[in-house]
């Protein structure tokens, strides 16, 4: 059953990139999706044993790499942590399948997409059914790969050419940490399989190693390298440039990649390297700075995009900054049950603005939106319940993982917790303005597009639809229903040994702090509603009065001006210098230039050959060879005793 | 195992014969041509299908070298042959590419088939030559030697400036093989012989290692090339043809690294490692200043030659790490690297026949008319940015894994490799492949044809598989990498137990 769970994505992968042009387009969907959904159902059956049964399966499958004491293996681990990540995985994956069949009918190429969508959930579970971390690491790039080759997917546009190199490059300079993480592993465990590694652990506590020269403790230093691969892949603060760009992608694969799975496995490293990390408090610390700090900012730049999955985009980068944030003061369970809920309602509200783009031929500015409700209703209910979801609006799904994880940030009572409470507490008060915000723009008023593109609009087929109805539910109930398994009651049967557990639970919780992201929620809508419903004129005079504020928040603090001008441009300048200056002038002109100057001067009044000089060397060289062969000869006879 | 038959001979000399009777044909029209291709073609396969016989039958459980031949030559040198866990791998390498690089080139070579061919067949023979030596001066000539037919594919067979890049591609090995020439005398008086496993266990003074060492680096450093010696490689790859550029980038360029694990580590082990720093420096050096200039480059087969002197700079800070993990590292992105970069000049091979030239701004939005060419060209590429799952990434993981044992600035420095990797890899297939079709002349592009599918097929298989499962080669090296790194280490630690002796 596990080698299936694994496998069926990755033959329905081969199946339609290998045999795609032959078979036709429909029977690749056919065979893609339907296998998907045998995984997904598969998965479940995995999740009841494994998570609810307490049935942990480790499977080797085959040798990977051996060298001296170095071993890795291809394996399957499943433990609730990975159960969890299956089940996420496989469902939003089979769902996001189903849907693209839909959406994505009438482009000439669906067999590469739905064999890079297979790949991609191989990938992913390869990553999360690992046993150590170099299969994790397979995993990580190769759904690096896949999101590389999605975003680029309608390859024709440059700035979706654009757009997958700088996630694949961002990603790398993530990777780059995370490699030496790795390295960092072996040279502190000897090993790098997860169990070795966390038997080991409580023994490095404290010690020191060199790291350029520096002592550092090792097992800070360890985490911290690794938490770089993860603040890459989950788009976190200060590498989370690549992820609003990653939109030129098509919905679908924003949905499933870059909204509810790939940029998760950051969130799912951590967890399950929780053993680790939970001995290195500053990294740790660091962990949560960072996730806070990406809430918040996200939450900023999201309030001012007009682009309607831009405004997701940076939603999500907001939301992983949540699970970081709650993993950063040791809460684990509360970041992987807000991934579980995330992935249902942050996949929603990607699936409906698909829904919306689709229907509004492909416009995704909302500034050109508006009155959708009354001609999509479906769609406009469908978004709604994702909404509620995601500012947190009680009982759904995120009310349930989100405030717990507000709640737990103020119990740490260090000045890393109180910065992360703040800074969570401010962003779920901006996460309902900038939804609220985007349902106004989209759904109330007046419509503000071409009149013919509305008279076209349409609800989605079902094969769009279904995939949103599952979603919905998911995003209405996996709250309610996962809580006493994730954080709740049971969690200490539930997750076991798969990631470390707070010690306590917190019982005594005050009032005013349950409350407080209810009013920080409610406070966005009245706001949203004032400016976006009854007062429509004060965004405008707001954008009068602040246009640099706006422009600020707009460019996302400028990070990408930034980087340009001191990485790309400096390293474009460096390589032209390197390659004319010092290749061509220095080494050549002192080296073989300079010398075949003199040479050419001599040998120009002795040589005449109209085909060049080569036979002349050739010659050379064979005159160099048999002397030598003749000196071996000669000294050779002569010393022969 | 031993064969009634000399198995390293005929593999080695094979290729030879081939050659003669290509050279037995006569005429100069079509038919003569489609001959000298079938014979090469067949040649090469033969001798390809008998090498595997080695893989088959050798013991990896032993350091020892196998398959041994030796009989008395001139005087004082014996033809002696032998392959150990280091060489066998590139004998197989090299085996491989030639049939595939002959298939490659009957869309290229269209005039002088019959002397390219012989000049092919010898340059094989040559360079399996170098692998299987276990003598000193064998070795010396066939590794010069090797120069000369390709010295002779790049100046005839080349593109307009094919006289000054085999002008400089001359003179650099020239300087280097020198040198080399003159440590072996050296050596040859010290020790007295030329049998490389009796230099093997000599014990050189430690003065004498310096300056042997030092002669040795200046003939390997320019055959890898290392930094800054480097600048002959983009200028004969971008004349050269593109079974030439194959070959050069397939296998040539491992004949430095095979020279540091066969003469440098095991012979001169105190000088090389009182060098390893000085090592470690170019190597990185080389790793990130090729990296920058390949991001600048306009011509596709400069950019790929630029990378290739990137790769070597893992190569060699894996070897002179002289850990299992760095050692099997360096080979094994040897090997990797010469599937991967044979695969990556064929696919500009394949473009160059159908407009002859690689000047990127040419080329843009290929994949709408060779999506087939597209998948081969991605494969590639990714592997060269060392993408798990293909054997590019084997090999640069365990050099890296290996140098931060050892120097954790040598391992950070060199990662970055890995970011500019996926820079100009990636931008160079953007360029070339994605997009719109702008320039008209590309609008009648063919897809690959069958041929050429045939010619990327075992490259690519052979690029996923060893990327999913490289132990059969790493198993294969890891008796002989134990056994030199042993040596190395008892070396090592003699010395410091004279130099403590010694001490007042």
């Amino acid at each position: 059953m596990y080698h299936a769970i694994l496998f069926l994505p990755l033959i329905g992968a081969l199946f339609a990139g290998l045999f795609g042009r032959l078979v036709g387009a429909r029977a690749c969907e056919i065979v893609t999706t339907t296998l998907m959904f045998v995984a997904a159902f598969l998965s479940w059956i995995a999740f009841y044993q494994v998570a609810i049964e307490g049935e942990d399966v480790r499977i080797a499958l085959m040798g990977f790499m051996h060298s001296g004491a170095f071993e890795t293996y291809w394996s399957i681990r499943v433990d609730t942590l990975t159960a969890v990540m299956l089940v996420v995985v496989n469902t939003v994956s089979s769902l996001v399948h189903l849907y693209s069949v839909g959406y994505m009918h009438e482009d000439p190429h669906k067999q590469r997409f739905f064999a890079y969508l297979s790949m991609f959930t191989f990938a992913m579970l390869a990553l999360v059914t690992a046993d150590d971390l170099v299969q994790l690491f397979f995993g990580w790039e190769g759904v690096g790969l896949a999101s590389y080759l999605l975003i680029g997917f309608w390859y024709k546009k440059p700035s979706a050419n654009a757009a997958a190199i700088k996630a694949f490059v961002v990603n790398r300079v993530g990777d780059f940490g995370f490699l030496l993480g790795i390295f960092g592993i072996y040279y502190i465990f000897g090993a790098v399989q997860y169990d070795t590694i966390f038997a080991a652990a409580p023994d490095q506590v404290g010690k020191t190693m060199t790291f350029l020269s520096w002592q550092v403790p090792a097992l800070e230093l360890i985490c911290f390298l690794l938490f770089m691969g993860a603040m890459g892949k989950s788009a976190q603060f200060l590498l989370h440039t690549w992820l609003p760009d990653a939109m030129e992608g098509p919905t679908p694969v924003s949905a499933l990649i870059h909204a509810a799975t790939m940029v998760t496995a950051g969130v799912f490293m951590v967890a399950r390297l929780s053993p680790l990390f939970d001995l290195a408090p500053y990294a740790l610390a660091f962990v949560a700075i960072i996730g806070a700090t990406s809430a918040f900012f996200a939450a900023t730049a999201a309030v001012v995009q007009t682009d309607i999955k831009r405004v997701i985009a940076y939603s999500t980068c907001s939301q992983l900054g949540y699970m970081f944030a709650a993993e950063g003061v040791g809460a684990y369970g509360a970041g992987m049950f807000h991934l579980f809920t995330h992935a249902c309602f942050k996949a929603l509200l990607f699936l409906c603005a698909g829904a919306v783009i689709h229907t509004l031929a492909d416009n995704q500015d909302m500034r050109r939106m508006g009155g959708l409700r009354k001609v999509i209703p479906f769609t406009w209910a469908m978004m709604l319940i994702g909404s509620l979801a995601l500012t947190a609006f009680p009982l759904t799904s995120g009310f349930v993982s989100k405030d717990f994880i507000i709640e737990t940030t103020w119990f740490d009572h260090s000045l890393t917790g109180q910065y992360t409470y703040w800074m969570v507490l401010i962003a779920a008060f901006l996460t309902s303005l900038y939804t609220w915000r985007l349902m106004f723009l989209t759904f109330e008023g007046n419509f503000r597009g071409p009149k013919d593109v509305r008279d076209h609009a349409h609800e989605p087929p079902w094969t769009m639809a279904v995939p949103l109805l599952v979603l919905a539910a998911g995003a209405l109930f996996a709250g309610l229903g996962f809580r006493h398994l994730f954080i709740g009651a049971d969690q200490a049967a539930f997750w076991r040994e798969a990631i470390v557990l707070p010690e306590h639970g917190h019982h005594d919780v005050p009032f005013w702090l349950v409350l407080s992201p209810t009013i920080a929620m409610t406070l966005g809508f009245v706001i949203a509603w004032y400016c976006y419903m009854w007062q429509p004129l004060v965004p405008f005079g707001l954008l009068k009065r602040f246009p640099a504020a706006n422009r600020f928040f707009l460019h996302a603090w400028y990070f990408d001006a930034l980087y340009d001008r001191i990485f790309v441009r400096p390293a474009k300048w460096l390589a032209n210098v390197l390659w004319k200056v010092g290749d061509g002038k220095i080494i050549d002109g002192i080296g073989p230039n300079g010398i075949a100057a003199r040479v050419l001067d001599i040998t120009r009044g002795v040589v005449r050959l109209q085909t060049g000089y080569i036979y002349h060397y050739a010659f050379v060289m064979l005159i160099g060879v048999a002397l030598l062969i003749t000196y071996f000869i000669v000294a050779g006879g002569a010393l022969k005793p | 195992m031993s064969y009634g038959w000399p198995i390293l001979s005929t593999v080695t000399f094979l290729p030879l014969v081939g050659a003669l009777l290509i050279f037995a044909l006569r005429g100069d029209d079509d038919s003569t041509a489609r001959n000298a291709r079938y014979i090469a073609l067949w040649t090469t396969l033969i001798t390809f299908a008998i090498s595997l016989l080695l893989w088959r039958d050798f013991d990896p459980t032993t350091a020892k070298f196998q398959f041994v031949e030796e009989r008395s030559w001139l005087g004082p040198i014996n033809f002696h042959m032998g392959v150990d866990g280091i060489s066998m791998p590139f004998v197989i390498l090299t085996t491989l590419l030639m049939p595939i690089t002959v298939l490659s080139t009957y869309g290229a070579i269209k005039t002088r088939v019959r002397e390219f061919m012989i000049a092919f067949l010898i340059l094989e023979t040559l360079m399996l030559g170098v692998f299987c030596s276990l003598d000193l001066v064998m070795f010396y000539l066939f590794f010069e030697g090797g120069l000369i037919p390709m010295f002779l594919i790049i100046g005839i067979w080349g593109g307009s400036n094919r006289v000054y890049a085999s002008f400089k591609f001359f003179l650099y090995t020239l300087a280097g093989s020198l040198l080399m020439l003159l440590a072996i005398m050296a050596m040859y008086w010290e020790a007295g012989t030329t049998n490389i496993p009796q230099l093997l266990a000599h014990d050189f003074p430690p003065q004498m290692q310096t300056w042997l060492w030092l002669a040795f680096f200046a003939s390997f450093a320019v055959k890898l090339p290392m930094w800054p010696v480097h600048t002959w490689l983009p200028d004969a790859h971008v004349q050269a043809p593109t079974a030439g550029s194959v070959v050069l980038a397939g296998i040539l360029l491992k004949l430095g690294g095979y020279g540091f694990l066969r003469f440098s580590i095991p012979m001169f082990p105190l000088a090389s490692a009182d060098f390893a720093p000085f090592i470690y420096t170019l190597s990185v050096i080389a790793v990130i200043y090729t990296s920058l200039v390949a991001l600048a480059q306009e011509d596709m087969k400069k950019l790929i030659a630029y990378s290739s002197i990137a790769h070597m700079g893992f190569v060699t800070i894996g070897i002179f790490t002289l850990t299992m993990q760095g050692l099997q590292g360096g080979i094994f992105l040897m090997l990797s690297h010469g599937i991967v970069s044979a695969g990556l000049f064929l696919c500009v091979g394949v473009v160059y026949d159908r407009m002859h030239t690689h000047e990127i701004s040419v080329f843009g939005g290929l994949v709408n008319r060779m999506p087939l060419y597209a998948a081969v060209f991605m494969v590639f590429t990714l592997a060269n940015v060392g993408l798990p799952g293909t054997s590019g990434f084997i090999g640069e993981f365990l050099s890296l894994l290996g140098v931060f044992q050892v120097n954790t600035w040598v391992a950070t420095l060199a990662a970055t490799g890995v970011i500019l990797s996926a820079c100009y890899a990636l931008w160079l297939y953007r360029r070339i492949i994605f997009g719109e079709i702008t320039n008209p002349a590309l609008k009648a592009l063919q897809d690959l044809s069958l041929r050429e599918v045939a010619v990327m097929v075992p490259l690519i298989v052979l690029t996923i598989y060893f990327g999913f499962h490289p132990n059969p080669v790493l198993d294969v090296t890891a008796t002989s990498v134990e056994a030199l790194m042993a040596d190395f280490k008892a070396n090592l630690a003699a010395a410091e137990q004279a130099r403590l002796a010694l001490a007042p």
